[in-house]
């Protein structure tokens, strides 16, 4: 772009960890400066440069992405002690707040895997728990889906939206870290049974939460909204929400969590309630 | 008892319903996707999916001209039956995709809404806000899901697909792949392999695509001996947000919903948009398609945009080219719910509110209507045999190509929102179809074969690892080496093309793909090695970069999105009756002609050194008779009365 801003840089320190169960160490590194720059092209930058701010040569950084523009949720990291997405994470605004670097951590609730890039197979797990589908007849040609009005359709599309990034959890105080180490010898299979199980006992989230409450309201997903009650009710469940409404001021799609928090903890009641009445 | 079992390569919305489908149908799956198969591309699709539907059908509307409409934009390149079958799946398939929970738009009495989308003249658009993709996506995610629960599929995400394996018959029978945490290496056995892996945009460096659009697994299942077809027909799509990461994609669906595109009559009005009077806004789309308006094809906006801003020199800023994109005229709250999702992408990186103020925007890369070469079984009534498993087969028995990474369906140009659909349909047709091949035993099961073949093939891939890594460290950058590929792929062979520029792009990729051949890595450790990745993706960039530019070069027409000034079809402009009438006849011979020579597929192959061949196949066009595509030329009147008195004569004879 314009030759003012070419020779500029501004400063990056990320928080590095070489791989899980390492320490993690922070690197400093000097990016230059570019137009309409977001946190993932910075990442390019340094990947490209393989150096850091000292000039020692080291390997590039390791990220998660793909989409760019914040659909698919790959890019979740803590970037200036705020969980966000780094592809909208635009390097302007970032200066503006803190002209002296941009700090960017991985995610504290999930496991390292590398640098920025963490384990969120958790999440997807948790989708399997509270069975997030619809379980329809089969995928043939065998008529037409039910009506909806309009005021439903807008509830369920924002909760729908969720790109099981993860925000909700990284700040959420009940939701803790499970890292997991694979014993001398154990299998693929029984390293994830094992993790799997533990997974499935402690909290679901608010994004499970709120992934209960579009499937239950949908005509055909409320067939079946007793099996999903039952995980929610499960241990794990909603009952481990403190109600401290952390999650709805980060999550990057605006969706209602502690409505649906609170919608579900009525439908929990209710259902524990026909629980004990039904023995 | 061994089971069959089918690999799939890649978790978008083609892999993932043939997966589904197999699954109903109890085959095993096992999908490999680099990431999450909920994190795939087709999360970004915004606009909408296609089919017929009973609004549209009661205006005159029907499969047939779904079909039309799409072969019609696609400049006729596309063999028609499989296009006149997915035409007739689509108003079932949006049916299906509706009772698996995609949060469709409704209409206040509970119906499907729908939106017009370009290159048609019926509200065919079904959507989702501005998100249809995630939404489409996410069902299938969640059906797979339900299945993997079930213990039919089993999930590889974050590995990598490095290449196809070939018994000494030419049979696929699996595929090698890595493990992009830990970098191990191994082979998955499999009765039918599936690549599903999506577009190539990121051989134009930036494009309107995501990260892991690199096109690595195509390349390496040609580089493998399958064919690649129509490589040069490459979608740059008329409206994007210029970045300095990505070109993201400002959907044609703002368009669809009403909004203008123009610039100011003054070149570089240094007023702001809003204070630009009506008189001084040049509508040029509107002005010169009077009947599609806004919403012509897209090769067509593209080219429009492009020329305004370089031959009219109208382009809204001077250094850097765009126009207005204009959606402020309409309500406000019609906006969110209709267009929210892309109105805030556009927010979110501009800082502006398209609400107010008019966008500013620029073509991009988009789509690759060109792919992996793949077969059908075409009944007498001109549709696909359902359930045969030569639909969507390579030239490779037992290998398939779905999706994006495939030929077929789109042609010359793709319509928008016929995408998604085809992606769907190809998924669900190929799992029909490869489950029955899974029923015919003339075959060895993979897993019943003797572990040399596989085990041969992972040290071949392991032994490239190696040296990879082993590198010296004197080359040049990767990354670097990136830009300058895409750098020369948008100069020579996007919106306009000429035959010098391709040449010397051809030999400047060349020296790129030498380079890339010694580039050093900054990584050489065995811990999720994202440079090993990335490297290995850019090498593999150039065989399918130089059939793109290798069959631009060899086609001397005008296609679609392939254009090339010198090779235009004049206009008909006489004033004189019979002149005009001359000129006319003389326009469709030399269409007529033009058509016999190149209404051909380009079929490539990798030579033995590794440079494309290029042979060309016809098509079935037996369905629908190639016509002009006439919009907005200059004289389109009476060369279509000519022509249809010419198809009326060849109609009685
Ligand atoms: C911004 C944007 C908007 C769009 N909007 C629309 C629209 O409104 N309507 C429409 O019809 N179309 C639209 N399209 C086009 C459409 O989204 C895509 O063509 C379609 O989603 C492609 O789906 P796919 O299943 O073929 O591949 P993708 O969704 O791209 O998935 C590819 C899969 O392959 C995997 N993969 C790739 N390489 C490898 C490898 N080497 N090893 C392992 N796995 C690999 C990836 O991880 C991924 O899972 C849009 C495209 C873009 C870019
Ligand atoms: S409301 Fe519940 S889920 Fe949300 S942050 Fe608080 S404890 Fe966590
Ligand atoms: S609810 Fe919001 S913050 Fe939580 S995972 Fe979904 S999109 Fe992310
Ligand atoms: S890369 Fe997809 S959300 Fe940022």
């Amino acid at each position: 772009m314009s030759d003012t801003t070419s020779s500029r840089a501004f400063d990056v320190v990320v928080l590095r960890q070489d791989g899980p169960g390492r320490p993690s160490y922070w690197q400093r590194f000097a990016v230059p400066y570019e137009a309409d720059m977001n946190v993932i092209s910075a990442l390019q930058k340094i990947a490209a440069m393989g150096r850091t701010a000292d000039g020692k040569a080291v390997s590039p950084v390791v990220w998660d992405c793909n989409c760019l523009e914040e659909v698919c949720g790959a890019c979740t990291m803590v970037i200036n002690g705020k969980v966000r997405q780094a592809c909208t994470a635009l390097v302007d605004r970032l200066l503006e707040d803190n002209p002296e670097a941009i700090e960017l951590r991985p995610m504290t609730k999930f496991p390292v895997v590398r640098d920025l890039m963490v384990d969120r197979s958790r999440m997807f797990a948790t989708l399997k728990k509270i069975k997030a589908w619809l379980p329809v007849d089969s995928y043939y040609d065998i008529g037409e889906a039910a009506r909806q009005s309009q005021e439903n359709q807008q509830i369920a599309y924002e909760l729908s939206k969720c790109m099981t990034c993860g925000c909700c959890l990284e700040a959420c105080p009940q939701y803790l870290k499970i890292e997991l180490v694979r014993h001398e010898g154990e299998s693929d299979e029984a390293f994830h049974a094992r993790e799997t199980e533990a997974f499935f006992r402690s909290f679901m989230g608010a994004s499970a939460i709120a992934q209960v409450d579009l499937f239950n309201t949908n005509p055909t997903g409320a067939m079946t909204s007793r099996d999903r009650l039952d995980a929610l009710v499960s241990e794990g469940g909603i009952q481990v929400c403190g109600n401290a409404q952390n999650c709805v001021q980060v999550c990057p799609k605006d969706i209602p969590l502690t409505t649906s928090i609170a919608r579900m903890g009525r439908a929990a009641t209710v259902h524990t309630l026909k629980q004990w009445f039904d023995r | 008892m061994t089971r069959p079992k089918v690999v799939v390569v890649g978790g978008g919305l083609a892999g993932l319903s043939a997966t589904m489908q197999l699954a109903q149908l109890s085959i095993d799956v096992d999908i490999v996707s680099l990431t999450p198969v909920k994190r795939s591309h087709s999360c970004c699709a915004q606009g909408g999916i296609n089919s017929v539907n009973n609004l549209t059908r009661q205006l005159g509307d029907n499969e047939w001209k779904h079909f039309d409409d799409t072969v019609y934009g696609g400049d006729f390149l596309q063999h028609q039956p499989p296009v006149n079958e997915m035409a007739q799946w689509a108003p079932k398939i949006i049916e299906l995709m509706d009772r698996l929970g995609v949060t469709f738009n409704r209409t206040p009495e509970g119906f499907r809404d729908q939106r017009r989308f370009g290159g048609t003249l019926y509200a065919r658009t079904a959507f989702a806000g501005a998100t249809t993709g995630q939404q489409l996506l996410y069902a299938l995610d969640e059906q797979v899901r339900r299945w993997e629960e079930h213990g039919h599929v089993t999930k590889h995400e974050f590995w990598e697909y490095l290449g196809p394996i070939l018994d000494d018959s030419g049979v696929c029978c699996g595929c090698v792949v890595q493990d992009l945490v830990s970098m191990e290496i191994r082979s998955l056995r499999a009765d039918a392999l599936i690549i599903a892996s999506g577009g190539c945009g990121l051989i134009y460096g930036r494009s309107t695509m995501s990260m892991a659009c690199t096109g690595s697994a195509a390349s390496r299942t040609y580089q493998a001996g399958v064919h690649y077809a129509n490589g040069e027909f490459i979608q740059v799509h008329p409206t994007a947000i210029p970045g300095a990461d990505k070109l993201r994609l400002m959907s044609e669906s703002a368009r669809g919903e009403g909004g203008r595109v123009w610039v100011s009559r003054i070149p570089q009005d240094p007023r702001h948009p809003t204070e630009i009077p009506a008189a001084d806004r040049y509508y040029f789309l509107e002005d010169r398609y009077p009947k599609y308006g806004n919403l012509v094809p897209r090769d067509i906006a593209t080219r429009e945009i492009f020329n305004v801003c370089t031959k009219e020199g109208l382009s809204v800023e001077k250094d850097r080219m765009c126009v207005y994109l204009d959606v402020s005229h309409l309500p406000s709250d019609e906006l969110d719910r209709k267009l929210g999702g892309i109105l805030e992408i556009y927010e979110k990186f501009q800082g502006v509110d398209p609400r107010k103020v008019p966008m500013k925007i620029f073509p991009a890369v988009h789509y690759s209507m060109g792919g992996l070469w793949c077969d059908y079984a075409r009944t007498a009534a001109g549709g696909l045999h359902v359930g045969s498993p030569r639909n969507h087969e390579t030239n490779v028995p037992g290998l398939y190509a779905i999706g994006e990474c495939d030929y077929h369906y789109h042609g010359a140009n793709r319509l928008g929102a016929n995408s998604l659909i085809a992606c769907i349909f190809s998924g669900l047709i190929t799992g029909t179809g490869v489950a029955n091949r899974m029923k015919s035993a003339d075959r060895p099961l993979a897993a019943e074969r003797a572990s040399t073949l596989f085990d041969q093939a992972c040290q071949g891939k392991q032994a490239d690892y190696k040296a990879l890594l082993a590198r010296d460290g004197r080359g040049g950058n990767p990354y670097d080496i990136h830009q300058e590929l895409g750098k020369v792929m948008t100069q020579a062979a996007t919106v306009v093309r000429h035959n010098p520029d391709l040449e010397k792009a051809l030999a400047k990729v060349h020296e790129l793909q030498e380079r890339a051949k010694t580039c050093s890595l900054s990584d050489m450790g065995n811990w999720t090695n994202q440079n090993v990745v990335f490297t290995r993706a850019l090498q593999d960039m150039f065989p399918i970069a130089k059939t793109i530019l290798k069959g631009a070069l060899a086609r001397d027409e005008c296609r679609g999105a392939h254009f090339k000034p010198e090779f235009t079809m004049p206009h008909v402009d006489a004033e004189a009756p019979s002149e005009r009438r001359r000129q006319a006849e003389a326009w469709c011979d030399r269409f007529e002609e033009n058509n016999r020579k190149w209404l051909k597929s380009t079929i490539a192959r990798l030579g033995p050194d590794g440079e494309p061949e290029l042979s060309y196949e016809e098509v079935d066009t037996s369905l629908i008779p190639p016509r002009p595509r006439l919009y907005g030329i200059v004289g389109g009147e009476v060369i279509e009365e000519v022509w249809k008195e010419r198809s009326r004569g060849a109609a009685h004879e």
